[in-house]
């Protein structure tokens, strides 16, 4: 096994970089709160994930959520029986969605577009019904399921461990809150970004963007294509499991809505967002994502009054009543705005503007001798 | 039983269609390293044939027989695993991906069988792959376009593409469904003697084609096809002193 190309390595290092450092550079977006940069964190890993079945082999699934919250019903559960660490919790999760989604992607599998699409969030929805009602005694229903004092955690009683106070998730008995949390979740982040990466530069990787882009040449060409659209499957499938139980590792209560279409849905936005099929896009898109639904949505109007107070009174009202219909409550319409001028500008999502700003560079670099268009000298607010 | 050196047997293959019987009654042996052609005018069911051989259609009755093995029942993707490879009328191929990550596909395909979960592997160390497939696009003249996106090569260049994503992996034998409809006088020539020079090294062929300059150039042997039916079958000088031929062809759009 060869290391990795110069580019890969580059940008492995670059993206660990900019993640370990996030508590540094989200200080000026006054994001830099560990609580928000887990989210960041977990709702990242769903998303490269999610982005290995719909960027990559070109299946867009709208039932993932039911992963995710099948991986948080399975870490809790073995907060709860096993252990209060964290390692086994994840490992469980992964293997309990990943067996979750061998099921329901086997059967999905048998169709493709969007009848494909339709059956996982068939899938998706029942699993979220069951959870309510005849699922309760696994999944405590609207209450959600939770740690208890009496919790046997058989591994932990077995060493003669016992806790005190309310159960907490730990990592070899350290506590896992705050910035401890985060750089725990980044950690895997990075590690999921990695197994994304070699996944995307692997043999298997290449046939399955050639399932993406001609299945039928795919099938001529001498490729059983089904184990692979299935391998993608799982495999997605035990990332959003991981996503869900870090979540569950860092607020220890699992609760159905995790499984809603709704749920299902944002990870489609973030990938899209991003950019369906690159590394960095679903990362990107999963970010801005929860950075609008917790920043934007918490700005109200007197934040928004401090913010247009060098405007003379009446224009700063007007302002103000213009502007906090898209903040606070109406984060949505913000989001929904961004979204649909990516789609319609950008199809590409984030990254082609990357890619399109970096090629304007690029072209122009040898011309900056050239006479340039008169630069505009910024004026002064009125 | 097939002699020992028929490769491809069709036999005695009728396809219905509802009422349409659009194949009857073909018997057809396809010898080792011959280059076979199937001629006929407009829904003389050529493609029907050719789609019959390959897994698309099951046949109605009969069957089609590659080297002992039957072929019908079988995914199209076991009769590649078998050796045969197919050019499609509209090339089929991976648009998105990079002409050279077009022919290093078929070759993994060759190598690694129908499924392989290499995740940790690099493509890029897969450089005995990378060196086949870029001599096989210097083979067929487009090793300068390899770092081109496919879909937006021209129509003759995704044919010899195509032709090179058959080629690497050496199949037992080849299927050309019309390799140079929509092609220009200079790029069927090209194509003719690209195939030539396939044909050179024993590899067997199945050819379908509407030029009749093609088809004599290139084919040892030539069943014409009419109306679902084979009428004449031989060598080109047989089949182009018939005169059944001569009035299928006077009585279809081929004057």
């Amino acid at each position: 096994m060869r290391a990795m190309s110069r580019n890969d390595l580059l940008l492995f290092l670059g993206f660990s970089a900019a993640v370990l450092l996030m508590p540094i550079w989200m200080q000026p977006f006054g994001a830099a709160y560990p609580d928000l940069l887990q989210r960041f964190m977990i709702f990242a890993i769903f998303a490269v994930g999610f982005n290995i079945l719909f960027g990559l082999t070109g299946y867009l699934s709208f039932g993932h959520a039911a992963f995710f919250g099948v991986g948080s019903y399975a870490a809790v559960w073995s907060f709860k029986l096993l252990s209060l660490d964290a390692i086994p919790a994840l490992v469980f999760a992964i293997v309990v969605s990943g067996v979750f989604a061998l099921l329901i992607g086997y059967v999905s599998l048998r169709r493709s577009g969007i009848y494909f699409s339709i059956l996982t969030l068939a899938f998706a929805q029942m699993s979220y019904n069951l959870a309510y009602s005849v699922l309760t005694p696994i999944t405590n229903g609207e209450t959600g399921l939770q740690l208890t004092l009496s919790d046997a955690r058989h591994l932990d009683a077995a060493i003669g461990q016992s806790s005190v106070g309310q159960p907490v998730p730990t990592l070899l008995g350290q506590s896992l809150g705050g910035f401890a949390g985060f750089y725990f979740c980044a950690g895997f982040l990075i590690l999921a970004f990695f197994l994304a990466q070699r996944i995307t530069g692997s043999p298997f990787g290449m046939m399955l963007k050639g399932i993406k882009s001609n299945q039928t040449r795919m099938n001529y060409t001498g490729f059983n294509t089904k184990p692979y659209t299935l391998a993608a499957f799982v495999i997605s499938g035990m990332y959003a499991g991981l996503a869900g139980a870090l979540l569950a590792v860092t607020d220890p209560l699992a609760g159905a809505e995790r499984m809603q279409w709704t749920a299902s849905g944002e990870v489609v936005l973030m990938t899209i967002l991003g950019g369906a099929g690159t590394l960095v896009g679903p990362v990107i898109g999963a970010w801005l994502i929860k950075y609008f639904e917790n920043i934007f949505s918490a700005i109200n109007d007197s934040v928004l009054h401090r913010f247009f107070g060098f405007l003379p009174d009446g224009v700063a009202d007007g302002f103000v009543a213009v502007t906090s219909k898209f903040v606070g409550e109406g984060w949505f319409l913000t989001l929904g705005l961004v979204f649909v001028l990516i789609v319609v500008f950008l199809p590409g999502g984030i990254m082609e503007g990357v890619r399109r700003i970096a090629g304007l560079f690029n072209r122009s670099r040898p011309s900056t001798t050239a006479p340039g268009k008169p630069v505009r000298q910024p004026q002064p607010a009125e | 039983m097939t002699t020992p050196n028929v490769v491809l047997h069709v036999a005695d293959v009728h396809k219905r269609f509802g009422g349409l019987h659009a194949l009857a009654d073909i018997d057809l042996q396809v010898e080792e390293g011959q280059t076979h052609a199937i001629i006929g005018p407009n829904g003389a069911g050529k493609s029907t044939l050719l789609n019959v051989i390959i897994g698309k259609l099951p046949p109605s009755s009969g069957q089609v027989v590659f080297d002992g093995a039957v072929l019908t029942g079988r995914k199209p993707y076991q009769i590649n695993q078998l050796g045969i490879a197919r050019v499609f009328q509209t090339p089929e191929i991976f648009a998105d991906l990079s002409v050279l990550h077009n022919v290093m596909i078929p070759a993994l395909a060759k190598r690694d069988g129908a499924f392989k979960l290499n995740l940790m592997r690099s493509l890029d160390s897969e450089t005995a792959i990378r060196a086949e497939a870029e001599h096989m696009l210097e083979d067929v003249g487009m090793h300068s376009r390899r770092e081109m996106t496919a879909g937006s090569l021209s129509r003759g260049d995704k044919r010899r593409m195509e032709l090179a994503m058959c080629l690497i992996q050496h199949p037992r034998l080849l299927l050309l469904d019309e390799p140079t409809a929509g092609m220009s006088r200079h790029d069927t020539n090209t194509t003719i003697e690209l195939l030539k020079k396939i044909k050179a090294r024993g590899m067997t062929k199945v050819i379908i084609e509407h030029d009749m300059h093609v088809v004599f150039s290139l084919a040892d042997k030539i069943s014409v096809l009419a109306q679902g039916r084979i009428i004449a079958d031989g060598t080109p000088d047989q089949v182009r002193g018939n005169p059944k031929v001569q009035e299928a062809y006077l009585g279809g759009a081929h004057a």
